[in-house]
């Protein structure tokens, strides 16, 4: 007994038959091959499996795929475009955010929800924004100051926006304790 | 940052200028894009699906497995039973071969399964294991050091897998003493005599990657795939309990997304194996979290420690008494009780030590390694009570680790290697970072702590190198790349010794059918050892290149010198790649370089040999405590490690940071707990809590010290674990400072704490 789900993943209009007891994160891993998006808790705790649907994040392990019928979805795999990658994913790499890697599309999905809304975000908001994303590897301050950094990116006119490698990572915090503090 | 080597004679750092810079992660774009392949991302065309069958019970009796309703199952192609494998069972191990490829006769832990169904969907496998009527009957259980150790308790395991063994009848599986000096003589001349016992709880892995194996026939052979942290050393397990050469058995082992560990040795890939050939078809199995809490977990400890100081602070004594809480199956649980136990007297010059340790098997999920490696539990111990004797011989911390601290070059282990680094400038580095010796804020507490542990012991890596005809670089490496920056690394020391860019640099891993052998990744040998079989290997291209500028040039060899990608001839200098594309001449072709990293066994060792080096950390932390609720806030967080020389900054940093972060798990909140029958009650991340963004300190710092004085490529020690060792001790001397409790438990959750409080209030008041 399969329904037909019809649905937008990264720019794409797909139309899929699936298992109505099946969730978003089983059909973009199993029926879509999109397996950016990881698979960890299956509770909604770890935030492996992050994905924007209709712009906010979600755990896509706690959405029926049904649920997501008519909806935009974008997933790790969308965020690069035309093979390029966005201020976020330069930013993660430059800042060294990803050691073993595998929460980092949902770390990324995450944050990309949260410069959505506040495009200048706090190091406490980004604290918060992010909470939901379990890293083990807890590479939380470089994924923080990738985010952080990401937005100063964005929000910098597009000639300046050369990446200013590092100067986060070799901040003393012992002389400039704000040092990790986004300019306001 | 790339390898354009500069020629610079003083030999320092200006000579290597890509060796200690933060290249970008080789494999980050992958990470960043969601491209990256784990395990359970691998498209396998006709791949059925797994599911394990097991009963809800830490110890039952098995009786008969009906599979007819399974088998029912529409989509449900098999399901293996203890009867459909070779008996005698085949068991494997790497200390012990005890663990069963499906438990028979009896479960020993929660979760130990006894069936696994194959399906053609995850739908069908799941449904399938649901219908295997399992007749079980539960039996009596240990799951605590008490209880397994009580006269008259059952035993764990069958006493015929070890049968010339003395402990064979008991639930020890083993003990270890060490120690050198007479401590009855050191006792008799002491100031002061600190003692205590201390507790370190059953803690989980908790890779975000859950396991996950995939198997295939493959020929007349098998092929298996698993984010294993030993590709060649799960080749020779699968070899040996199928009956198969290796070179038939290939390991595919794509990037694990974490380990710290928990997947260093064989776990189901000997079931699939099975599995795959009985079916004919690939099969795979992705454990759930709550799965991978039943696969691995770290050993629980009870440790005494019992320390004779002089007047002066220095150490007379030490003595130590660990009991570890392993599971039901060995995997590699006790060596981790020997390795942590054998320097746990701690980095200090102690004339007389005395060591005893026991792993002690129970009914609960089998322990293995989990970074650090058995150390983690005695240093909470053993730093505590050097924190509890400063406040008796009236001795700040810092000065009295800075009196007993070895020197570089002295022998603090008779037989093993001296000390390697110079401790005491990581200490005052991080003493001098937190503020020690100026007042802290009102309400804020300072702990300092140190952490040793031992490197590997033995090891053995090839490597190889292809330098292709236009000066770019394959590097073939057995290593796993499990986060730690393996891939980078190699990298980094492709291009600096050969010339090229870094992005000209490739890094093949994870096929046995392809990279040369490695013994494995772990002990935080990966930049040391490969390391240093890459630096051979590329050592060994340039003496190629080097007979080619020879016989280019008509020079001789020996007037020529090839390093950091440049060939020097007398009077001028060349790149390589200039000198490749003359020498390889008309046909083009390659020049390909081998090369070996290895550590000696040494058969007398306690440990089977000495420590290649020694990974050294010092934290120093301020918190405070919320009197009305027990919760402690950490507002700054030094760590310090002797990493002998970072080849990379970031990567070392991100290391360092994530082992400390790492730490303050299990030191404020990680704990398994079992319910009175021996299950897991907080299975799974619901109600089993690790570090988020939430958690972190208020600040973290991490500095290293950098004297070139290790054995790797470089000067480079290992390092990936030391940030993790000194955690708890350091926070719980930073709660004393603040409060005044001394807790010798952990996790040091708001409750644990909060009584502590209480209990100090009342005292107060008697």
């Amino acid at each position: 007994m399969t329904s037909s789900l019809s649905l937008t993943v990264n720019d794409r209009p797909r139309t899929v038959s699936i298992e109505p007891h099946h969730t978003l994160l089983e059909v973009l891993r199993a029926d879509l091959g999109l397996t950016g998006t990881k698979e960890c808790c299956l509770v909604g705790e770890c935030g492996a499996c992050t994905v924007l649907v209709d712009g906010r994040s979600v755990d896509s392990c706690l959405v029926l795929a049904v649920e997501a019928n008519g909806s935009e979805v974008v997933t790790v795999e969308g965020l690069a475009l035309a093979g390029a990658l966005n201020s976020l994913q330069q930013a993660f790499l430059d800042h060294g955010a990803a050691q073993c890697g595998f929460c980092i599309p949902g770390q990324l999905m995450a944050a990309r929800a949260l410069l959505e809304t506040s495009p200048r975000p706090s190091r406490a908001e980004v604290e918060d924004g992010l909470a939901g994303n379990l890293c083990r590897c807890a590479g939380y301050e470089q994924i923080i100051e990738a985010v952080l950094d990401a937005a100063e990116r964005d929000a910098a006119p597009t000639a300046a926006r050369s990446p200013d490698r590092g100067a986060a990572a070799e901040a003393d915090p012992a002389a400039t304790p704000d040092a990790n503090l986004a300019p306001q | 940052m790339t390898g354009r080597a500069g020629a610079d004679p003083s030999g320092g750092r200006g000579h290597e200028p890509d060796i200690g810079g933060s290249p970008n992660r080789v494999g980050g774009i992958g990470r960043v894009t969601g491209r990256q392949q784990y395990v359970a991302d691998i498209p396998l065309d006709d791949a059925l699906h797994v599911k394990l069958v097991t009963v809800d019970a830490p110890r039952a009796r098995i009786g008969f497995i009906d599979k007819a309703a399974a088998l029912r199952v529409p989509g449900v192609h098999l399901v293996m039973t203890p009867d459909d494998l070779p008996r005698p069972m085949p068991r494997f191990g790497p200390q012990f071969r005890d663990r069963p490829v499906l438990a028979v006769g009896e479960t020993k832990f929660h979760g130990d399964p006894v069936a696994a169904v194959a399906a053609e969907t995850l739908d069908a496998a799941e449904e399938g294991a649901r219908q295997v009527h399992v007749a079980w009957e539960p039996l009596p259980a240990v799951t605590t050091l008490d209880g397994s150790l009580a006269a008259g308790a059952p035993l764990v395991q069958d006493p015929e897998l070890r049968p010339d063994d003395p402990f064979a009848g008991t639930n020890v599986l083993r003990e270890h003493r060490y120690g050198w000096g007479d401590i009855e003589a050191a006792a008799a001349d002491v100031h002061v005599v600190v003692e205590g016992t201390y507790e370190f709880p059953m803690v989980t892995q908790f890779a975000i990657e859950p396991h996950a194996y995939v198997a295939a026939p493959d020929g007349g052979g098998i092929a298996v795939w698993s984010a294993t942290q030993h590709p060649n050393w799960l080749q020779r397990v699968l070899a040996t309990i199928l009956g198969l050469p290796l070179a038939r058995v290939r390991v595919l082992s794509p990037d694990p997304g974490g380990a710290f560990g928990g997947k260093q040795h064989a776990k189901y890939e000997p079931l699939l194996a099975f599995m795959a050939l009985r079916a004919g078809r690939p099969v795979r199995l992705v454990l759930t979290l709550e799965e991978t809490f039943q696969a691995v977990r770290r050993g629980a400890a009870r440790v005494h420690v019992r320390s004779g100081f002089r007047d002066d602070g220095r150490l007379a004594f030490r003595e130590i008494d660990a009991d570890y809480l392993i599971g039901a199956y060995a995997d590699i649980a006790d060596r981790t009780v020997a390795k942590g136990s054998y320097t746990s007297a701690g980095p200090y010059a102690i004339p007389a030590v005395r060591i005893r340790a026991r792993s002690v098997l129970s009914h609960t999920v089998p322990s293995t390694a989990f970074r650090g490696f058995g150390n983690p539990q005695q240093i909470w111990a053993v730093e505590s009570n050097m924190d509890e004797a400063s406040r008796v011989l009236g001795i700040y911390p810092v000065e009295l680790r800075l009196r007993n601290l070895a020197n570089r070059g002295e022998t603090f282990i008779p037989g093993d290697t001296p000390a390697d680094g110079i401790w005491t400038e990581a200490v005052e580095r991080a003493a001098r970072r937190i503020g020690w010796g100026s007042p802290a804020p009102a309400g804020h507490g300072r702990g300092i702590a140190v952490g040793l542990k031992s490197g590997p012991t033995t090891g053995l890596s090839h490597a190889t190198v292809r330098l292709l005809a236009d000066g770019s670089v394959v590097v073939y490496s057995g290593t796993s790349d499990m986060g730690q920056g393996a891939r980078t690394i190699f990298a980094q020391i492709a291009a600096h010794e050969l010339g090229a860019p870094l992005d000209w640099v490739t890094v093949v891993m994870g096929d046995t059918a392809v990279v040369p052998y490695d013994q494995q990744t772990s002990a935080s040998r990966s930049s040391v050892i490969m390391g240093n079989a890459v630096l051979a290997a590329c050592r060994d291209v340039q003496a190629k290149v080097r007979a080619m500028a020879a016989s280019l040039e008509d020079v001789p060899a020996e007037a020529i010198v090839v390093e950091a990608g440049r060939v020097r001839l007398p009077g001028r200098e060349l790149p390589i790649r200039d000198v490749l594309a003359r020498g390889l001449g008309r046909l083009g072709g390659e020049v390909t370089g081998l090369g070996e990293g290895r550590k000696e066994a040494d058969p007398e060792h306690p440990l089977g040999g000495t420590a290649a080096f020694y990974e050294f950390n010092c934290t120093a932390v301020e918190v405070s405590v919320d009197e009305a609720t027990g919760d402690i806030t950490v507002h700054r967080y030094v760590t310090v490690s002797d990493v002998g020389r970072a080849l990379n900054a970031a990567q070392v940093r991100g290391q360092d940071e994530g082992a400390a972060i790492m730490g303050l798990g299990h030191t404020l909140m990680e704990r398994l707990l079992l319910d009175a029958d021996g299950r897991i009650r907080n299975l799974g991340a619901i109600d089993y809590k690790i570090p988020t963004t939430l958690d972190l300190p208020a600040s973290i710092e991490s500095e290293v010290v950098e004297n070139g004085d290790g054995p790797g490529p470089y000067g480079a020690k290992g390092m990936s674990e030391g940030a993790l060792l000194p955690v708890a001790p350091a926070i719980a001397a930073a709660v004393r400072d603040a409060t005044g409790v001394v807790i010798r438990d952990l996790p040091l959750s708001p409750e644990r704490v909060w009584r502590a409080l209480r209990e100090r209030d009342a005292e107060a008041v008697r």
